[in-house]
């Protein structure tokens, strides 16, 4: 039996949206499950039913009303929803990573530097930062000549590519998967499966949103529904 | 009193021109610089019959520090014949009636603007220095305010800002007169535009040392044997102003501070002591210089 | 992570300040901890300053109390220290950026004396050295060691901010206040700065306080930020989660208005 690293209870959400006379959107309530080391869970259900909403919250991204997100780190377990925004952050630090498409731009950091910025992070030495960023973005198709160039002039699919890269370098416990492979290109997607399958090998827990139906069904082990935690809204 | 007296007759000073009570108050500012030396303490200051710039504050220092048995030497840039000497002179001589000298050794109050007798004071002595700006930080802060608060917390960086300055802009610490020190390690204090090659002669001087400044209402003190050091950088100390190979062309003195004196158009020129006083005394021992026109009468 | 670490730096406690009958700031509470990036946000009036001056005993509040813990570990209300150990503090284990280039500069002093004057006051004395460090820093903040001797006041806005943080972080501090420090700044001159601002802070693992009234700013730079309105805190956390699921009808305004006025 693998380690549980993520357990999400009774968790519940809802938007007020005070510029539109405090409309009320419940979004969530009472969602429950868990996600253990090794296996890549992936969640399911129409666009609006809370996909995106679950998986910001559970980056700490979006505040939770009410519920537990507990996340195991070490020996110790940390509830999301209470947790001190050093808390926080020293988790996404230390354990929940982000692979998104979508990053601000940092200007003027070489593509190379950005990505061997996060191993070092993670206590690599600059060489082998280096090398390991080096490969990764080769892994990812970014022609090697604009590696020395910051990102900011690359074209849009280089830019989500780098963020990607950046994304896998961490070694987080617990990944958080937003839609990596939309829109990329076939040979690309396929890097991305491989680096999930590898992640997966070392024990990483992972939880993702993936519209394209034939890669998730190529890396879901489980598919949550979150249709069954959304709020059922009068018509 | 009629108008024929009040035209006519000579008003009636009281001794040194200021009213005694206005003395005391000035006293007590000087006692009070005294007691903390270097610091700038406030006191009311009058007007005098004389314009700013002519050295009211220190005049204002004198009158109140002289009495009728002293004996009275004013000095400008060293030499005791210059406008301003002789009418502050003047000025003593028909509101105090005191004793004058031109003679270093025998005042008991000498009055300054720019320059330190070169003979040694001694412990009879009173030197008032006329100040123009007394506020060592003013050129870099000219927040009051400030300044102040500087002061009273010994925050004393910014003058050496301004050393450093010299040396970035001339390779060396260029300023040459009112170059700041610091007095008992406590407060920096600017010693009146005097050449810095009289800084060291403040150092444990003998002698008391007043400092009056009449527009800015600032007096300031060294009580006798008082730490003068002047700033400086490890790598750049602090050095006096020499003239190399150079004699008092009058009396022939050496390692004293020097007026350049231009001979002809063709830019001839000589050098004499700036202090007057010194020269003509050195003179009367014998003692002469290479164009002085006994010089050349003994080499015959 | 060492003990240090998790003692916040500055724990402010219910801070209020009038100005007479007018409110400045009201009510304020917050730990910052080493190494933090906490801005404070809000629109011009909303007391952003007046809290910042506070902080950093320009303005000595009408209530409360900001406990500092000293490089010794001791934590001292700062109300409750003499003006000359707050007035240390302020040139030594702290800096000031300010919003306009002449409140935090000496415009007609040399840039290296700019970056020296710290040290001088905290007693250097070799000038040789004082003038390799202020190269040192120059070279850090990107003004070419070229400038050195030229006043700020020939300097471009971008490079006059620049200096003013060499200025501040020549002595080490531990904590930097910021007030709209790229108000003012052409979009471009601005990411530069900001940039150089990131990279300092990773480097030197510097805690900040910033005020902005940029969100952009606030985002790319801080840890945690504060939304403060008529002199209150209205909203505070997480920056991303602030900005991004804002609570407080104020901050969807403000989120929403960022929204409008940016790209
Ligand atoms: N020196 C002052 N005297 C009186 N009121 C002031 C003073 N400074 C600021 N205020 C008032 O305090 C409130 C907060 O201002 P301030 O701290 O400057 O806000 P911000 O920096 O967010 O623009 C405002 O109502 C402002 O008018
Ligand atoms: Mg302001
Ligand atoms: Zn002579």
């Amino acid at each position: 039996m693998q380690q549980k690293i993520l357990s999400v209870q009774n968790l519940t959400k809802s938007f007020v949206m005070h510029l539109q006379n405090g409309l009320q959107l419940p979004v969530m309530d009472g969602a429950g499950f868990e996600v253990f080391a090794g296996e890549c869970v992936v969640l399911g259900g129409p666009s609006g039913a809370g996909k995106s909403t679950l998986l910001k919250m559970i980056y700490g991204n979006y505040a939770a009303d009410a519920g537990e997100i507990i996340i195991t780190h070490g020996d110790q377990h940390t509830d999301l929803v209470t947790a001190s925004p050093r808390e926080i952050l020293r988790l996404r630090q230390s354990t929940i990573g982000y692979v998104s498409q979508f990053l601000s731009a940092i200007p003027r950091v070489s593509a190379l530097d950005l990505v061997a910025q996060v191993a070092r992070q993670w206590g690599h030495s600059e060489e082998v930062a280096q090398e390991k960023a080096a490969k990764m973005l080769g892994q990812l198709n970014i022609p090697e000549h604009l590696w020395g160039l910051p990102p900011a002039t690359f074209s849009g699919g280089e830019q989500q590519r780098v963020n990607i890269a950046r994304g896998f370098m961490g070694e987080h416990k617990l990944l958080l998967l937003d839609e990596p492979t939309a829109s990329l290109d076939a040979a690309n997607r396929q890097v991305v499966l491989s680096l999930i399958e590898e992640r997966k090998a070392n024990g990483t827990a992972m939880l993702g949103i993936f519209h394209d139906a034939d890669t998730r069904d190529k890396v879901a082990d489980r598919v949550i529904d979150v249709t069954k935690f959304a709020v059922q809204r009068a018509a | 009193m009629s108008l024929d007296q009040l035209t006519n007759e000579a008003p009636a000073y009281n001794f040194a021109y200021l009213d005694e009570q206005t003395k005391r108050m000035i006293r007590r500012a000087i006692l009070k610089g005294i007691a903390v030396p270097g610091y700038q303490v406030p006191f009311a200051a009058r007007e005098m019959p004389m314009p700013y710039g002519w050295g009211t504050g220190g005049v204002q220092v004198t009158a109140s520090v002289l009495g009728e048995s002293d004996i009275l030497k004013v000095i400008d840039q060293g030499a005791d014949d210059t406008t301003n000497a002789v009418s502050i002179r003047n000025f003593f001589a028909k509101t105090a009636n005191v004793e004058l000298t031109t003679h270093t050794s025998e005042a008991t109050v000498i009055q300054t603007r720019h320059r330190i007798p070169e003979e040694e004071l001694q412990e009879h002595q009173t030197l008032v220095y006329q100040v123009p700006i007394p506020e060592p930080l003013r050129f870099l802060e000219p927040r009051e305010t400030e300044t102040r608060k500087m002061h009273a917390l010994s925050e004393y960086g910014l003058i050496h800002v301004k050393l450093y300055e010299d040396i970035a802009t001339h390779g060396h610490i260029a300023t040459t007169y009112a170059y700041p020190v610091m007095v008992e390690g406590r407060y920096v204090m600017d010693p009146s535009p005097t050449p810095k090659f009289d800084n060291p002669k403040m150092h444990k001087s003998k002698a008391l040392q007043l400092f009056g400044a009449g527009r800015e209402k600032r007096i300031y003190a060294l009580p006798p044997h008082t730490d003068v050091v002047s700033l400086d950088f490890e790598d750049h100390p602090f050095t006096i102003q020499e003239w190399p190979d150079t004699q008092c062309a009058m009396c022939g003195a050496e390692g004293v501070y020097f007026d350049e004196v231009i001979l002809d158009d063709a830019g001839n020129n000589m050098f004499v002591c700036s202090d007057s006083d010194y020269c003509e005394t050195r003179q009367s021992e014998g003692h002469l210089g290479p164009l002085n026109a006994d010089y050349k009468e003994r080499m015959q | 992570m060492s003990l240090d670490q998790d003692l916040p730096l500055l724990s402010v406690k219910n801070l209020s300040h009038f100005y007479g009958q007018h409110l400045g700031c009201k009510d304020v509470n917050f730990d910052l901890y080493p190494g933090e990036v906490l801005a404070i946000v809000g629109e011009s009036g909303s007391g952003k300053t007046t809290l910042l001056n506070c902080l950093s005993t320009q303005i000595i509040p009408t209530d409360g109390a900001v406990y500092y813990r000293g490089r010794k570990g001791q934590s001292d209300n700062l109300y409750e220290m003499s003006e000359a150990q707050q007035r240390i503090l302020l040139r030594t284990d702290w800096g000031f950026v300010r919003q306009h280039p002449r409140d935090g500069l000496r415009m007609n002093v040399s840039a290296g004396a700019n970056v020296g004057e710290r040290l001088m006051a905290l007693g250097d004395r070799h000038y040789g050295k004082i003038r390799d460090t202020a190269l040192d820093w120059l070279e850090k903040v990107e003004i070419q060691v070229d400038r050195i001797d030229d006043a700020p006041r020939t300097f471009s806005g971008g490079m006059q901010q620049r200096l003013q943080i060499a200025r501040n972080l020549v002595t080490n501090p531990r904590l930097v206040f910021m007030d709209e420090p790229t108000g003012g700044l052409d979009v471009s001159v601005q990411a530069r700065l900001l940039d150089l601002i990131r990279r300092l802070v990773a480097e030197l693992g510097l805690s900040i306080i910033i005020v902005t009234h940029d969100l952009a700013v606030a985002r790319l730079l801080s840890d945690r930020i504060m939304v403060m309105k008529d002199g209150k805190v209205i909203e505070q956390g997480l920056t991303d989660q602030v900005l991004d699921d804002p609570h407080q009808a104020y901050t969807q305004l403000l989120v929403s208005s960022i929204l409008h006025v940016g790209s």
